[in-house]
């Protein structure tokens, strides 16, 4: 060995090895194929009904709101924490808006932009707990879930303001629900801001020290502190803007259901941690992907969609969703032990 | 402190408590009230006119509800606590029929006095009174009215979409859904179970939780599977609010299809009245919430049991259907009558 030779590591990885490289790196590979497979089998199954544009840009919609809550999630996931309240807030964020509109008698546009910054301030209101308090953040948004349900009531008074109320006096709240039509393909300009915004997260999360920063606290929050990143600006700001998101999730939801409506919301947050996981997303923070998410959120949908039309009881819809899970999580620890 | 001012203490505290006690002996009935949320107007109206009766009759009231429609454990947990507190008497509209009646035996065992309003109990003597709409019979009227407004075309080019409320058939969602079925002119089969009937005219049943994002969702899959859908039912208003979107996003809110629904909400009502409900059945939630109160207060006062309507097994606290197209042989109110004695 001549003192030319630097030390290294041998190249020498054999195909399992390499395919196991290749998928730590880019983990959302697997979500996409099971999104092929499934478009696939329930093409086979149901048949043109299914595989239909009117019938894919329908799913598309369908997932839309639950997709926003979804993006919010996975910057809180990535940063290994969660939020169970981010249902929550997006049925007080359209809350919000609806009684500023309607009931306050505030121009909309303003109701609009206060609702969203309620959003904002409920998800600051996280953040705060989380970093100043350093408590954990699934009971911090488990205790914030209930406190945020509690305002939707008291500010709603249990009560809904009709679809003919907001057209006529609040228009701008149900634009989320206006619809394009493409061709064969029909979409909403709330799954454009949705798609629009998936593109500005990844951005963010794969362009910019910002988004570093994120992957940095949730792989090894230490290592980040000792590397001159102050966790706590990044952990609030995330939680801050994750409120903000669910406060447009919560104008896309007044577009979709043209009211505004304290009822639902209540498996929303549960939903979107699942769109999260099945999308190759970590529960244990530092590795994920907005396209994964949006993948995840896509597999629900279609899975919800397909079995439907294929006439099967909603029953087994929910089996397939917790199979689904279960096969995500699993092979998301799979993948960690391997690479160790 | 010395031994004096320490015995002092303690005789103050326990003539403040023996006071407090003995005042409570002579102290109000407490009647509880327990829903399934405290987001749907109709448990909000509830639990007014339950408060308002006891406030009346010079009672003490608890009210308590479930998170999400289907939320048991909350439930279980309120009788558990209203027994703890020593009420009297329980109001309930169960999430879980039938997983809630041990609990309620328990009260009932405590010496309580259970009645279900709303939803009636599996089985129903479960309680020992239910005060409720004839949910099979607001079913049948809207059913009825269906048939009657489709004239000859409902036996052979009708297209009906059902928009239930949970998979696990609560008996209000089987009884309404069972009843438009028989009103309709379709065969139920066994009238326990939705689902075994085999009618071609059935496109399918969602489940919308009884929100208007369910609605929404259930509509827009049942039309995938049949565009045709000229009949809607759905469980309660907030449902057919959200169907009514997905027929409008679908281009086939033009009066094409009749879209049917329970309750009699002031906003269901309201939407009778905006032609995005065809009819609807109303109901009379604060009768049964006052009646309830009352019967209640009676029972700890001279341990009646209140009996049940003529020919029934619950007390029936009537139902009315609305809509401004009135069929011929049906009765029925306009939707500007209904919006005097709405709720919500």
């Amino acid at each position: 060995m001549s003192s030319d030779d630097t030390p290294h590591f041998s190249e020498h990885a054999g195909p399992g090895r390499r395919v196991i490289n290749f998928l730590h790196g880019n983990p959302t590979i697997i979500p996409f194929l099971v999104l092929v497979i499934g478009l696939a089998i329930f093409s086979l199954i149901v048949g043109k009904r299914f595989f239909h544009p009117f019938n894919l840009s329908l799913v598309l919609q369908q997932v839309t709101v639950i997709g926003m809550l979804a993006l919010a999630q996975t910057l809180i996931i990535l940063t290994a924490g969660i939020d169970l309240s981010v249902g929550a807030i997006m049925v007080l964020s359209s809350v919000a808006m609806g009684q500023m509109a309607l009931t306050l008698g505030l121009p909309p546009e303003i109701a609009l932009l206060a609702g969203i910054a309620v959003g904002a301030a409920c998800g600051a209101l996280n953040g705060l707990l989380i970093t100043w308090l350093r408590l954990p953040p699934f009971i911090v948004t488990l205790g914030t879930w209930s406190i945020f349900n509690a305002f939707v009531q008291f500010w709603s008074g249990g009560q809904t303001i009709r679809q003919q109320e907001i057209a006529a006096d609040a228009a701008i709240l149900q634009w989320t629900g206006t619809a394009l039509q493409l061709g064969a393909w029909r979409l909403t300009l709330g799954s454009v801001l949705m798609l629009g915004l998936a593109g500005l997260l990844w951005y963010m999360l794969n362009r910019t020290a910002y988004g570093r920063h994120i992957y940095a606290v949730g792989n090894d929050p230490e290592a980040a502190r000792l590397s001159g990143i102050s966790t706590r600006r990044v952990l609030f700001s995330v939680y801050l803007i994750a409120g903000a998101i669910c406060g447009l999730a919560g104008w896309v939801l007044i577009g979709r259901i043209g009211a505004v409506s304290p009822l639902g919301g209540g498996s929303a947050n549960l939903d979107s941690i699942t769109a999260v996981v099945i999308g190759g997303t970590s529960l244990f923070g530092g590795r994920g992907s907005i396209l994964g998410t949006l993948i995840g959120a896509l597999i629900v949908g279609f899975f919800r969609n397909g079995l439907a039309l294929a006439g099967l009881d909603v029953l087994w819809q929910e089996f397939s969703i917790g199979c689904l899970i279960i096969m995500a999580v699993g092979f998301d620890q799979w993948l960690r032990r391997i690479s160790n | 402190m010395s031994k004096r001012s320490w015995l002092a203490c303690g005789a103050a505290i326990a003539t403040l408590c023996l006071g407090v006690s003995t005042a409570q002996a002579q102290d109000d009935i407490l009647v509880g009230l327990i829903t399934k949320t405290d987001t749907n107007p109709f448990f909000v109206k509830m639990r007014e006119g339950a408060s308002e009766k006891a406030k009346e009759l010079g009672v003490k009231f608890q009210a308590f509800a479930g998170k999400f429609d289907g939320d048991n454990d909350t439930q279980v947990q309120a009788v558990e606590n209203l027994i703890a507190a020593g009420a009297k008497g329980i109001l309930i509209v169960a999430s879980d029929t039938k997983a809630i009646v041990p609990t309620i035996q328990k009260a009932r065992d405590a010496g309580l006095l259970v009645i279900a309003l709303d939803t009636p109990l599996e089985p129903m003597d479960a309680a020992q009174a239910t005060f409720a709409t004839d949910n099979f019979h607001a079913g049948e009227l809207i059913g009825e009215w269906a048939r009657r407004s489709m004239g000859d075309e409902a036996a052979s080019k009708a297209h009906v979409a059902f928009i239930d409320a949970h998979e696990s058939q609560p008996t209000v969602d089987v009884a309404r859904d069972q009843g438009f079925m028989k009103g309709f002119g379709i065969d139920i089969k066994d009238p326990a179970r939705r689902g075994d009937e085999d009618d071609a005219r059935i496109v399918g049943h969602e489940m919308g939780e009884g929100s208007e994002v369910g609605g929404r969702n259930g509509m827009e899959t049942l039309l995938q599977k049949n565009f045709d859908v000229n009949v809607v039912y759905t469980i309660n208003e907030p449902t057919a609010a959200g169907a009514w979107e997905a027929l409008k996003a679908a281009g086939k809110a033009d009066g094409s299809v009749l879209v049917t629904s329970v309750d009699g909400g002031c906003p269901g009502v309201k939407n009778v009245a905006d032609g995005v409900i065809g009819a609807t059945s109303m109901q009379f939630p604060l009768l049964m919430a006052s009646l309830g109160v009352e019967a209640i207060v009676e029972h700890a006062k001279n341990g009646t049991v209140p009996a049940p309507s003529e020919g029934l097994t619950f007390t029936n606290t009537g139902v009315k259907l609305v809509t401004d197209k009135p069929v011929e042989g049906l009765e029925s109110i306009t939707s500007e009558e209904a919006l005097k004695i709405c709720w919500g």
